[in-house]
């Protein structure tokens, strides 16, 4: 979609934040055009939003596998290449390197989950479009992409929901 | 949560982010107290590279000493973060929510700081890159991966990165409220640092995910860390009082003992200096009471547990050893301070109701029992080294010497002149988990009774 521009309305209400999700809805505006901004995390569904499927659980699993290659070559690349013995144990020691194998795989996993977590959030992303400092202090602001025909539109049905302000950028 | 306040989030803004917006007059007099004592730390460190290990009471045959015994302490007191915070997302408690953010943070600062002992130990701390890194492939030097001191490095770097990054994942909505409340260039720092957060439900979604699936993540490591840095001393066979299977568990359990006691003495503090009395309430000192007896009682068995299987095996070093530690002077006057501080004073008071809503109280029996897990750790690694050996022709004994206590005093200082630094910056108690639970949180009519009652979603 060729959004260019985003506007906002603000709402003192959960229920008017939900009646302006559900008036543009109506309006024919798509799914994923229109979002709802909050300060508090809301139950899931409290404005009839939509929100998309994440694929944030593989993320773990590819993160541990690089982990663990890692660490395979590391304590069998490194003993190998210098094959000393040493307290008797065998120079590929499984035990050591399960550890050190371990400690790699889920510093992998950790690592990717959080990658994960800010590809799937979409951050970083500085610019904010149409935003209102209010709504860390409790307001709901409703925001929607839209092309420039459709601005006016997409005001009145902000505005028709009971926006106390609304704003554009 | 019979003491739930109802607050606004405006009110929750402007009381949790007081230490951010604006600076409490204690503020900066601390900083620079500290800040003294940590330049005096580093002096000492400087010292100490400069001279050598000989300005330290290290010696033969005892070469491991207060640095490791601090070095140990702190990876305990990590401890506490991960316990606290992932157990209680895991189980969902209600009553995490002020808790978690200072638990976190007092894992990732005492981790820092526990890794400056095992650096400067080794007396040119620069030559640590060569055991740990792959690095000279001309000469052919590698990491021997079969020596727990290697584990180490990789425990704890590992807990390190994941307490970091968990840390930093669950501050990222209260990023965006600082940008909205600041102007000049602490908004373009916060704007940056936020990496603009907006809170639509899809971020808030994967928020409540990722402090699960990384708490899920951070548990088996926490695990694990401790339980390396435990087999620092059980693999080593020639040491009487190491040489023990119920290490790990033994360590991890003492661990989380000193590390939750830690988070209270925390709490305490942060309830006193920013005045959070909405926040921070006797309820979630009492939760913590009860925790803490729990994890003092497991631990008090393991100790038994190493004793005993030391004393049992009728092997007479083990058994002369220890002798040493509890009957012999000064060990003797050490082991009864460490039981009574460690166990014997505290948790009996926390058996009582009116102690454990007592901040005051709980404040200095967590205080006690830090000082008995400090001594306990000392308990463990000094006297087996110090106890005379086969070929060991030096018989004296280890005396600390000033300049390590020096820098035992310059790793509290350090630790709290962090948490300060931080505290100007960032906010201590998670904004976004107070205003969550404020509307998760509802008051149901029970017969005549009103009770507070916290919503859940089905997941």
């Amino acid at each position: 979609m060729a959004a260019s521009n985003s506007v906002l309305g603000l709402y003192d209400t959960p229920d008017a934040g939900a009646n302006a999700m559900d008036g543009l809805k109506s309006a024919g505006f798509a799914l994923g055009t229109f979002d709802v901004l909050t300060g508090t995390p809301y139950p899931e569904g409290a404005f009839g939003e939509y929100v998309p499927q994440h694929r944030l659980f593989r993320f773990p699993f590819f993160g541990a596998m690089v982990g663990l290659t890692l660490a395979i070559l590391f304590t069998a690349g490194t003993q190998l290449a210098y094959p000393v013995v040493t307290g008797g144990k065998p120079i590929l020691a499984i035990f050591a390197m399960l550890i050190i194998a371990y400690e790699l795989t889920m510093l992998g996993a950790v690592v990717a989950t959080v990658v994960g977590i800010l590809f799937e959030s979409r951050l970083p992303n500085l610019n904010l479009g149409a935003y209102d400092p209010r709504i860390t202090e409790g307001y709901i602001g409703v925001v929607v992409e839209c092309e420039d025909d459709r601005i006016e539109e997409a005001r009145g049905v902000l505005q028709t929901a009971g926006a106390l302000e609304i704003k554009t950028a | 949560m019979q003491q739930r306040r109802i607050l606004d989030e405006l009110a929750i803004n402007h009381e949790l982010l007081r230490g951010n917006l604006a600076t409490p007059k204690w503020w900066l007099p601390t900083v620079l107290g500290l800040l003294v004592v940590v330049l005096f730390g580093f002096t000492l460190m400087g010292i100490m590279f400069n001279r050598g290990l000989g300005v330290t009471g290290l010696n033969r045959p005892v070469y491991w000493g207060l640095f490791i015994t601090t070095f140990v302490f702190w990876v305990g007191i990590s401890h506490a973060g991960i316990m606290i915070s992932a157990i209680l997302r895991l189980t969902q408690a209600e009553w995490r929510r002020p808790v978690t953010r200072a638990a976190e943070l007092l894992t990732v600062f005492s981790l820092l700081t526990a890794l400056f002992f095992p650096l400067i130990h080794a007396g040119r701390p620069w030559r640590i890159f060569y055991w740990i890194t792959p690095y000279d492939f001309a000469r052919g030097i590698f990491p021997n991966a079969r020596s727990p001191l290697v584990w180490d490095p990789f425990a704890i770097g590992t807990y390190l990165t994941g307490s970091t990054l968990f840390l930093y994942v669950a501050l990222l909505p209260d990023l965006g409220v600082l940008r909205d409340r600041t102007t000049g260039w602490q908004h373009s720092f916060y704007t940056v640092a936020s990496l603009g957060w907006r809170g639509n439900p899809r971020q808030w979604r994967l928020q409540t995910v990722a402090g699960i699936l990384l708490s899920a993540l951070m548990l088996p490591i926490f695990v694990s860390v401790h339980s390396i840095v435990s087999w620092d001393f059980a693999v080593t066979s020639s040491v009487e009082g190491w040489h023990s299977t119920v290490f790990a568990p033994y360590f991890v359990v003492g661990a989380v003992h000193s590390g939750v006691s830690a988070v209270v003495t925390m709490m305490a503090l942060m309830r006193w200096l920013w005045g959070w009395d909405n926040y921070i309430r006797p309820e979630h000192f009492d939760a913590l009471a009860r925790l803490l007896i729990v994890v003092a009682c497991a631990w008090l068995g393991l100790t038994f547990s190493e004793l005993i299987f030391g004393i049992y095996s009728l092997e007479a070093p083990e058994r002369a050893l220890r002798e040493m530690q509890m009957f012999e002077w000064p060990w003797n006057l050490l082991f009864i301070i460490f039981f009574l501080t460690g166990f014997a004073i505290p948790v009996p008071l926390w058996f009582f109701k009116r102690v454990r809503n007592n901040i005051a109280m709980m404040f200095w029996t967590s205080i006690l029992v830090n000082i008995g897990m400090w001594l306990e750790r000392f308990l463990i690694i000094v006297p087996g080294l110090s106890r005379k050996q086969p070929f060991v022709f030096t018989w004296d004994s280890y005396q600390v010497s000033p300049l390590e206590l020096g820098l035992l005093l310059w790793s509290f200082a350090w630790v709290l002149m962090l948490m300060l630094l931080f505290s100007k910056f960032f906010p201590l108690i998670p904004l976004f988990e107070t205003k969550e639970s404020q509307v998760f949180t509802t008051d149901v009519k029970i017969g005549r009774v009103n009770m507070p009652a916290v919503i859940r979603e089905l997941d």
